[in-house]
């Protein structure tokens, strides 16, 4: 739990900051013509973070993240036959070595993935407060304007499903890890890519089923 | 005792071990040795069960490995301890959280006694005062005394020894051969020792098995292994150049 979530908080809060910084001051940017209203600023900004940074930018990062130490600790286990020993003890070792770690994500992520949504729109906030092209009053109209508690219940959804392709993929591409140092790294790179593609498959999928 | 016959193993179309037959005595220290790639390693992770064989069975005092399921092997898992090549202790773990490790799995004993039997374990290995290091703040020696440490926590009945001195000096080499000898003679175990090395053949080898392109090519004591006329085995035995100037005295 420590490292799977704990250890992310800080790179989230600076990606997320950040990036709701830089999509404010993007979609104010764009915001040229007078006839659209200033809060569609505060608007754009919610829900993006809510709908897509936060669930799959979010779990794109801590695929690489999380997803690398997970594989090659695992794959260190393997190629140092730990993983052996555990067996000689009788211990069933994917079972000892991975369902903690998925359990941990899937109570973990979700709670990450808010945490981003909050410090995301924060970035905005702050962003508003300092920026000439807006004012404090509309980015709160705009994140109010409209608001869907499913948007909610669909980054959560996508979230579950992230965490399980977050632990579960690289834990396969560790445990199944043969040979020395190298192909540790390797494990750990692939992982890292499959993960993401998977991720990137399911978020498709989801929006389709859940938003069509 | 463990009685091993007629295994054979192969990975895809590559047979590793060919219709070997070997008994392994308790209270001896029962070496497997023969070049690297001959089988030996392969041989004694069929033993253990973490490979299976293709056909043949592995008899521990009787119980057949071979034909038990996952839930029946733990019952003998839990009896035998286990000595890898690297050590293979847990690097997240401390020394003393490494050897109760096997203990809080298995044991019914309180927390008081796990402690007690740890130390025990650890002195008894002449490791004092480390319970507290990680395995990467330790010397290659010292992890393999904790791993020796580990490997006996639970009074096993079975102890493997993959290439215990691999990677040590010749003298702490010895240190180490020399614990296993006792601990094998002191609770009456059945060790079974993997090696290449000369030095541990001669000082502790008691039941030798020579395995030679996966066939158990012969076998004896250490002191048949210097007289034998077996071609192989002698230039396995005398392959460096101090032991044919003393097979030349």
């Amino acid at each position: 739990m420590m490292s799977l979530g704990i250890g992310s908080l800080g790179l989230v809060a600076i990606i997320s900051m950040f990036m709701g910084a830089v999509v404010t001051l993007q979609t104010a940017a764009n915001l040229s013509n007078p006839l659209l209203p200033a809060y569609l600023i505060g608007y754009a900004t919610r829900e993006s973070f809510l709908l897509e940074m936060a669930p799959t930018v979010m779990s794109l990062i801590l695929a690489g993240k999380i997803g690398s130490n997970i594989a090659s600790e695992i794959g260190t286990m393997r190629i140092t036959e730990q993983i052996d020993a555990l067996e000689i003890m009788g211990i069933n070792s994917a079972s000892y070595l991975i369902f903690p770690k998925i359990v941990a994500a899937l109570c973990f992520i979700p709670i990450i993935v808010i945490y981003s949504m909050c410090l995301g729109i924060l970035g905005g906030f702050i962003v508003a407060m300092y920026s000439s092209g807006m004012t404090i009053e509309d980015y709160i109209t705009g994140l109010r304007y409209d608001f869907k508690v499913f948007s909610i219940i669909y980054a959560m959804i996508k979230t579950v499903f992230f965490a399980f392709v977050i632990t579960s993929v690289p834990s396969y591409h560790g445990y199944y890890t043969r040979g020395g140092a190298l192909e540790i790294g390797r494990s750990s790179t692939k992982s890292v890519v499959y993960s993401s593609i998977v991720i990137l498959i399911i978020n498709y999928v989801l929006t389709q089923l859940l938003l069509l | 005792m463990i009685e091993v016959k007629n295994i054979n193993k192969s990975f895809g179309d590559k047979q590793i071990l060919h219709d070997i037959s070997v008994d392994f005595k308790q209270g001896e220290i029962n070496l497997i040795i023969g070049a690297s790639g001959s089988g030996k390693s392969v041989l004694t992770k069929c033993i253990v069960g973490l490979h299976e064989v293709d056909n043949g069975s592995i008899e521990y005092d009787g119980r057949d490995f071979t034909k038990m399921n996952f839930k029946a092997r733990k019952t003998i898992r839990k009896e035998i301890g286990m000595l890898f090549q690297g050590s293979a202790l847990f690097d997240s773990l401390t020394v003393e959280e490494n050897v109760k490790f096997p203990l809080e799995m298995y044991s019914q004993k309180s927390e008081e006694e796990i402690l007690d039997r740890v130390n025990f374990c650890l002195q008894r290995v002449d490791l004092v005062n480390i319970n507290h290091l990680y395995p990467a703040e330790l010397s290659g020696g010292m992890q393999k005394r904790v791993g020796i440490a580990r490997a006996i926590a639970l009074n096993p009945s079975y102890l493997f020894c993959d290439e215990p001195n691999s990677g040590l000096d010749p003298r702490t080499g010895i240190v180490i051969d020399n614990l296993i000898q006792e601990i094998t003679q002191e609770y009456n175990i059945t060790t079974i020792a993997v090696t290449h090395d000369m030095n541990s053949v001669m000082e502790t080898g008691e039941n030798i098995n020579f395995i030679f392109k996966g066939k158990n090519w012969w076998n004896g004591n250490k002191e048949d292994v210097l007289k034998t006329d077996n071609e192989e085995l002698n230039d396995f035995v005398y392959s460096s150049k101090i032991m044919q100037k003393f097979r030349n005295l």
